[in-house]
């Protein structure tokens, strides 16, 4: 990757960064949270810099170094900041807080949750994961409109990210350094990643992909970008375990749905639902196969 | 019954989901496969898709290969199975009627090139891509390439450039499951994605001794 390469300490930027606050590599303290946006706003250009300087102190492989780099001071944080903000404000025709949700541990139990999910809940008799369960304590809690919750979930490019969007930031940011323990207590979980197993395979289409045509097999690229395995749990708790994530290219805070959802787009199949029973499923069988692996989201993804 | 994913419309296109489902669950195979999980997979592929832009719910059938190759190790099906989907696909070839077999490699280059096509955010009548560096490498100078697939490099000299060679190649693409049951790559002849002039640019580029895959 060049950025970790093309900038020497002789260049303007680093020059410049001298001169603002002193950031850190990755290896010191992390910044805190609210100080992430305000450096960068102060100091644009110190805040780019100090990236490109920190990567060249570093001679990892060039997709570590690139993901290091960015995971430094994530844009995700302002995300899961603006969750936790909706989460404990009154809101909805109800006027009324999301810190009664109970996400599967209990009502307003935040820490480790998304790392056990998706996962069966009683009051609804079916298998959930975060974001449908998050859009069904929307409705359930706060009054607001199941249909258009679910008819905009994501944010457009270059438009704000959905109170979705940062809802499941936040969550996910509850269950850092979590391990993953998606259930398999009950039948309708075990069906759940059954189907979730079955559909990875499934081949239709025009192209005749499946999920496995290209996560089946360890090492293998699309053009340069590379992919995971997703049939091992190694591939399998390193995908789970970094979604949501704030896609770089996309400029946003993107959900395991989305990341469904955008893959099922290049199978060449219809559009995925958002919500719906196979987008939870497929996470059921991300989840389990990623058992025993750590949650370390939202992270940063290219 | 050979069904062509996204050629011009099938009769079947015109019968409601509904229709389709039951068709679903009726073929034996399929309805036995699918309902194993107790939880209906059927039911709930019925109810997680929905047609958008030109991907209608048409593309969720499986053909018998499709639904043959639905598994982890299709490599481990019975011979007899593989037997019939090889047998099958080579029933489904069909050759340049006047015997041309290259086009030019410069169009192929490009068709290799992009991914355009067949997915719902893609304009319909925007001429479509075979996406080839996607999985293959096939110019020297090209780095961007996939490794889903082998190296086609250096093409021509690694093949004979015969008809019977050029035969096969041409097999290759427009149904590759003729020679490998289940593989992974799209069937750009018999699925409709390339049309026959398009195949015969990217035999040119692979074949042509002028083309940037042989240089």
């Amino acid at each position: 990757m060049k950025p970790a390469t093309s900038n020497s300490a002789e260049s303007p930027l680093s020059r410049r960064a001298g001169q603002g606050p002193s950031l850190p590599c990755v290896a010191g303290p992390r910044p805190a949270k609210q100080g992430v946006r305000a450096i960068a706003d102060r100091w644009p250009l110190a805040f780019a810099a100090s990236a490109l300087v920190c990567a060249t102190v570093r001679a990892a492989d060039p997709t570590s170094v690139y993901r290091q780099m960015l995971a430094d001071d994530n844009p995700a944080e302002l995300a899961v900041a603006r969750g936790q903000e909706l989460w404990q404000t009154p809101r909805g025709p109800k006027h009324a807080a999301l810190t009664a949700c109970d996400l599967g541990q209990g009502p307003g139990v935040l820490a480790g949750a998304f790392a056990a999910l998706p996962r069966y809940f009683a009051d609804t008799g079916s298998v959930m994961d975060a974001e449908s369960r998050l859009v069904h304590c929307m409705v359930t809690i706060q009054g607001f409109s199941r249909p258009e919750l679910a008819a905009t979930p994501f944010s457009e490019l270059g438009e704000p990210q959905t109170d979705l969007e940062v809802l499941v930031a936040y969550v996910a940011a509850q269950s850092r350094g979590a391990t993953i323990r998606v259930p398999q207590g009950v039948p309708q979980e075990r069906d759940s990643y059954a189907r979730g197993r079955d559909l990875f395979y499934r081949r239709a289409g025009p192209y005749d992909f499946s999920c496995a045509t290209c996560h089946g097999a360890d090492g293998l690229r699309i053009r340069l970008q590379q992919l995971a395995n997703l049939t091992r749990s190694e591939g399998a708790r390193s995908a789970f375990g970094h979604w949501p994530a704030y896609r770089v290219s996309q400029g946003a805070v993107r959900t395991m749905q989305w990341r469904l959802s955008d893959c099922v787009r290049q199978q060449r199949w219809p559009q995925l639902i958002f919500g719906s029973q196979a987008a939870i499923d497929l996470s059921t069988y991300l989840g389990v196969l990623a058992g025993g692996g750590t949650m370390d989201a939202p992270s940063l993804r290219r | 019954m050979r069904r062509r994913c996204a050629g011009k419309g099938p009769p079947v296109r015109a019968l409601a989901p509904v229709a389709l489902m039951m068709l679903a669950l009726a073929g034996g195979a399929t309805a036995e496969r699918e309902e194993s999980g107790q939880g209906g997979l059927a039911r709930v592929i019925a109810s997680s898709f929905r047609a958008r832009g030109q991907a209608d719910l048409d593309r969720l059938r499986q053909t018998p290969m499709q639904l043959a190759c639905s598994v982890a190790r299709p490599d481990a099906l019975p011979a007899d199975a593989q037997q019939r989907i090889r047998r099958d696909a080579l029933q489904t070839v069909r050759f340049p009627p006047d015997g041309r077999w290259l086009g030019e490699w410069q169009r192929g280059e490009k068709i290799a090139q992009s991914g355009t096509g067949l997915q719902y955010s893609d304009p319909p009548d925007a001429p479509r891509g075979g996406n080839c560096y996607g999985c293959h490498r096939l110019s020297g100078t090209e780095v961007a390439f996939g490794t889903i697939g082998p190296s086609l490099y250096r093409y021509r000299q690694r093949n004979a450039s015969d008809a019977d060679a050029m035969r096969r190649t041409w097999i290759r693409i427009w149904n590759t499951h003729a020679f490998n049951a289940c593989s992974m790559m799209p069937r750009f002849g018999d699925a409709g994605i390339l049309t026959p002039e398009q195949i015969r640019d990217v035999m040119a580029l692979l074949f042509d001794p002028a083309s940037p895959v042989n240089r």
